[in-house]
């Protein structure tokens, strides 16, 4: 079984690397419930978006917006009582949803593999960071020895990461570098997607921006899709090709990131972006956005943002928004109904 | 918030302390609270192995009345160890820390304590791990206000405690008063936390990352919320932070950290306008900005902060500058003054020659 996949590992060095066929990712009509004792909690509803070959897909917004969950959904990691209540994830062409364990287990970190946000809970403490690497190898039937330990030592040193520390546990690494040693595991059999939820969150801006710039070149090198969540839009800015913003479970906004950032078509990406005070410009008193999101226990009609939306419409609380095209972006506010720009 | 200016700044007294602060309370006013040469030291590893760290080294710092110090640096740096000095959960290895002038070494009493620790009090990173869960809020404010301000009746200290809440935005206080902490959301929890400080009447709230674990749309309430303390209340701020931009939106005055030693210190805007030390430099190369355009590539730091173990002379930070020259092996870097109130320790900038590292 060849770990190498030459028609990628061999490009060159561009960012986005050329369109081959179909998207890796298609989520379609994507709804999870979680079945509690108040009854219903709808924490993704109705989400669909695709992600292209070697894409970068940033998903922002707060906690409790349904982020992770969505996550957990396109790696069929939910458990009860969480569950996928209706639409579809496909994975290159393949349905997900329903497969067995066994089923999935030839696609999971061979195809698709999943950094998580702490890295100190994520890797064993009581393992070396080898003989993880190795477990996650043999699951996948590589058995020769020498070929898991050149494997190991090669992802370790593609994430600036001393080969030597194969032997270390994880509690004799950094915060950086046990982060940097997840996505070396994650990078193991070269997937085309890369999950990854909130992987810098634990780190101070240093380590955080030495990460970001390692995740960046290491997808420039190998071309795999990177689905990235994360609750600071400024740290994604730079790095995704498309963003998301995901409010009270439902898409927001998705875009181009760049547009997104520049001019934010939902009062909700408006206000996120104005929420981080910046180190460069005049010093400007910020608001934030007051309140919190829904409990989405309640249902509640109309636009969920409006009871915090500071441009909101009589209309808004009555009518249910459905997402609007809008110039190649989608978004989903009634202010941009008529799909013009009617920002003020 | 454009209010805030100058005024503040100028009730500090520089960042240099003056170790002889025996003066008292003379007329010219010392600072709040002054550190002079600070030091905590931890013994590790045991029999042959036993080693020393270093956590925090010779920390000289002041803050001012109605003042907010921002203290910044990486994980590591020692900016919560000098937090919990300030707090007396540790005692200093050597060095001492005067408030209003009066050396804490010399507090002995129980009551001395107590009111030193209702002068200072703490506001913790995590408000999901710092509140008792098993009470309503309103046990911890209504205990530290029996505590502390013992002559007030049972009707008075609820009505103190509802004031307090509806300062720090808790409303309505009387209705929040009575939840339960698992019924509030993080920055809601985080407000508890102020408005238990505050319960105290203090005169320096000693801030350890107090955003850090809330979402991004919630912090800009509470570093209002700590702008507004300062300006409306009269209370000074210590806070502790890695985030630099949170920092230079609330705070009057910045210290930057590393290694457990001061880097750089200085009113906030002089320190990130011309930020004289390499790793302040470092620190502001890193902070993610959407508004400015993408610079990968150039500097980009690998290295991370050294954990300082039985050190032997020489800059901290030098095994990651670009600039380190022969003398930052040999000598470790004293606090300079460079420009008005603007101190860095690095050998190249006290030398004249400019700093441009990252």
């Amino acid at each position: 079984m060849s770990l190498a996949r030459p028609n990628r590992s061999a490009l060159p060095g561009q960012l986005t690397p050329p369109v081959v066929t179909g998207n890796v990712l298609d989520v379609e009509s994507l709804t999870v419930d979680y079945l509690t004792q108040r009854g219903r909690v709808r924490a993704v509803e109705d989400v669909s978006f695709s992600v292209d070959r070697g894409e970068f897909l940033g998903i922002v917004g707060e906690s409790g917006c349904g982020k992770s969950t969505l996550l957990f959904a396109i790696a069929q990691l939910l458990t009860p009582p969480a569950e996928i209540t209706g639409g579809r994830v496909l994975f290159k062409g393949t349905n997900l949803v329903g497969l067995t364990d066994s089923a999935l287990a030839t696609t999971r970190w061979r195809d698709m593999s999943v950094v998580m946000q702490s890295a100190m809970n994520a890797l064993n403490p009581v393992k070396t960071i080898g003989s993880q690497f190795k477990d996650a190898m043999r699951a996948h039937g590589v058995r020769s020895p020498a070929e898991i330990a050149d494997r190991s030592a090669e992802v370790l040193r593609m994430v600036g990461i001393d080969p030597l520390h194969l032997r270390s546990y994880p509690h004799q690494l950094s915060g950086g570098m046990r982060q940097r040693s997840m996505i070396a595991m994650a990078m193991l059999f070269t997937p085309e997607l890369v999950i990854m939820d909130e992987p810098t969150s634990a780190l101070d801006v240093v380590a955080q921006r030495s990460l970001m710039v390692q995740i960046k070149e290491l997808q420039r090198q190998l071309g795999f899709a990177i689905i990235f969540v994360t609750h600071d839009m400024s740290l994604v800015s730079h790095f995704s090709d498309r963003l998301m913003v995901m409010y009270a479970g439902q898409v927001a906004e998705l875009g181009p990131t760049r547009r997104v950032f520049d001019s934010p078509l939902h009062p909700y990406s408006a206000g996120l972006l104005e929420a981080f005070p910046s180190i460069r410009g005049p010093r400007v008193p910020l608001t934030g956005i007051p309140g919190s999101p829904p409990d989405l226990a309640q249902e509640a009609e109309g636009c969920r943002f409006a009871p915090r939306c500071p441009q909101v419409l009589d209309r808004c609380r009555t009518t249910t928004v459905p997402l609007y095209q809008v110039g190649g972006i989608q978004v989903r506010c009634l202010r941009r109904e008529d799909g013009g720009d009617s920002r003020d | 918030m454009t209010d805030r200016v100058l005024p503040d700044r100028a009730a500090a007294n520089g960042a240099q302390p003056q170790p002889a602060a025996s003066n008292g309370d003379a007329a010219d006013q010392p600072p709040l609270l002054q550190t002079d040469r600070l030091t905590r030291h931890f013994r590790i590893g045991g029999g042959l192995r036993r080693q020393t760290l270093h956590a925090v080294d010779e920390v000289s710092l002041s803050i001012g009345r109605r003042e907010i110090v921002a203290l910044a640096g990486e994980s590591g740096s020692g900016k919560s160890t000098v937090a919990r000095l300030l707090a007396r959960v540790y005692n200093p290895t050597a060095g001492e820390i005067y408030f209003q002038g009066k050396p804490l070494s010399r507090l002995r009493s129980r009551t001395d304590l107590l009111s030193y620790r209702s002068d200072v009090p703490m506001v913790f990173q995590d408000p999901f791990s710092s509140i008792n869960p098993v009470f309503r809020v309103s046990h911890g404010i209504l205990r530290s206000l029996k505590l502390h301000r013992p002559e007030l009746s049972r009707a008075e200290r609820q009505q103190q405690a509802e004031r307090i809440f509806e300062t720090v935005g808790l409303i309505p206080p009387a209705d929040v008063l009575q939840r339960f902490p698992h019924e509030l959301s993080g920055g809601q929890r985080q407000r508890v936390g102020f408005a238990q400080a505050l319960a105290m009447r203090p005169k320096l709230i000693l801030a350890d990352e107090p955003v850090s674990m809330l979402d991004v749309s919630i912090r800009i309430g509470l570093l209002n919320l700590m702008a507004s303390l300062r300006d409306e209340e009269g209370v000074s701020i210590l806070y502790i932070t890695h985030d630099i931009a949170s920092a230079r939106y609330v705070a009057d005055r910045l210290i930057i950290m590393y290694a457990g030693q001061v880097a750089e210190s200085g009113p906030v805007e002089d320190v990130l306008a011309s930020p004289r030390h390499p790793y302040t430099q470092l620190l502001l190369s890193a902070v993610p900005d959407p508004r400015a355009e993408l610079t990968i590539g150039g500097q980009t730091d690998r290295g991370e902060p050294p954990k300082v173990v039985d050190p032997s002379p020489g800059c901290r930070f030098r095994w990651r500058c670009p600039l380190a020259i022969e003398q930052c092996h040999q000598v470790t870097p004293e606090l300079v003054q460079l420009a008005p109130d603007h101190d860095a320790a690095c050998h190249v900038a006290a030398s004249g020659a400019e700093v441009k590292a990252f």
